[in-house]
């Protein structure tokens, strides 16, 4: 749990970097294949997140050091974003009622 | 709760770690995140403003994007090129998105070799990253060079949806300039690197008093900030 990290620097070996970098590679390659292999429908939402998250994750905590600071700051910067999800859900709620009176107004395909 | 004791090199004072050191840090009227120097702690909060900022723009464009009547154009098909006569869906993205990989690898190697205060292998690898940075910046003027001969405005599209210009741009426009600037910053703080500034403590623009190569690492930050809103654009716009 507790590291000694300090001004000293991020000291890390190099070969870290290189197996996070594959990750990157390798599941930005899977991202792709979701596309090209033309799957859709939920599975395909559930797999563009999945390689999403594990993406940001990886640049977050290793590229980014996030792992080995404080975890005050940990908290100062990742919960806020997190909050953004509840954003999300009020605009859904709002562009499906947009969606609906449009379609009520103008006809559908307008 | 674990009970265990975070002692930084430079900190005489034994500090708890956990959730402990949590309370203990943001109530200790003093400054926060001990540990964590200004400069690490300041950029960190310019890039959650800048979260902000675009995920403002992503949730425009989600709002637009569900609440359309009119069919959104496939981005598959869109961004596909045609290379040796077949068309293959989303391949420019892709390389894109392999090359801002690359650069970010080369960027957290930089920080590594910065803090062992090997500048001739730091300013190298941040070349590197810069080159890539601007690698992908072409690729970029490329593909909107592209849409626009084939009429996208941001008013209007042959395919579809208005909308789909406007966000367009606008997202990977944003984007595309944090990569510039992004390349810009590597370019300055490469050359202090390379001529050792860091080392002789030299002072100027940008450069720490502390003459430590921590600098390097700032701006580390920000460059796998750019890399990180590419992995959601490249989720939300273009594989949606």
């Amino acid at each position: 749990m507790a590291k000694v990290q300090a001004h000293s620097g991020q000291q890390h070996p190099i070969k870290l970097y290189m197996v996070v970098w594959g990750l990157l590679f390798v599941l930005s390659t899977f991202s792709y294949l979701v596309d090209y292999l033309g799957i859709q429908g939920y599975l395909r939402w559930f797999l563009i997140l999945l390689f999403m998250i594990l993406k940001a994750g990886l640049i977050v905590a290793v590229f980014m050091h996030m792992a080995w600071e404080r975890l005050a700051l940990i908290y100062a910067i990742l919960v806020p974003p997190v909050l953004v999800l509840v954003f999300v859900a009020l605009m859904v709620s709002e562009s499906h009622y947009t969606a609906l009176t449009r379609m009520t107004f103008f006809g559908a395909g307008q | 709760m674990t009970e265990s004791i975070e002692r930084p090199a430079n900190d005489p004072l034994l500090r708890p770690a956990g959730l402990r050191g949590v309370a203990a840090d943001l109530s200790s009227d003093q400054r926060a995140f001990k540990n964590v120097s200004w400069g690490k702690a300041m950029m960190w909060i310019f890039l959650l403003s800048d979260t902000f900022i675009f995920g403002c723009f992503l949730l425009a464009y989600m709002t637009a994007r569900m609440s359309t009547t009119v069919p959104w154009p496939n981005p598959s098909e869109v961004f596909a090129l045609t290379i040796g006569g077949t068309e293959i869906p989303l391949i420019l993205i892709a390389i894109m998105t392999f090359v801002l990989i690359s650069s970010s690898g080369t960027m957290a190697m930089a920080v590594n070799f910065g803090y062992r205060r090997d500048r001739r292998k730091t300013a190298a690898l941040m070349w590197a990253t810069a080159a890539l940075g601007a690698t992908f910046v072409g690729m970029q003027a490329f593909e909107w060079t592209k849409l626009i001969t084939e009429g996208v405005r941001p008013w209007g599209n042959p395919w579809g949806a208005a909308q789909f210009g406007s966000s367009f741009f606008m997202i990977t426009g944003f984007h595309g300039t944090h990569v510039s600037i992004g390349v810009i910053f590597l370019l300055i703080i490469a050359r202090k690197v390379w001529r050792g500034d860091f080392d002789q403590e030299r002072r100027g623009f940008f450069t720490s008093r502390k003459g430590n190569y921590e600098i390097v690492e700032i701006m580390g930050l920000y460059w796998h900030f750019v890399d990180l809103v590419w992995v959601f654009i490249f989720a939300f716009f273009y594989l949606w």
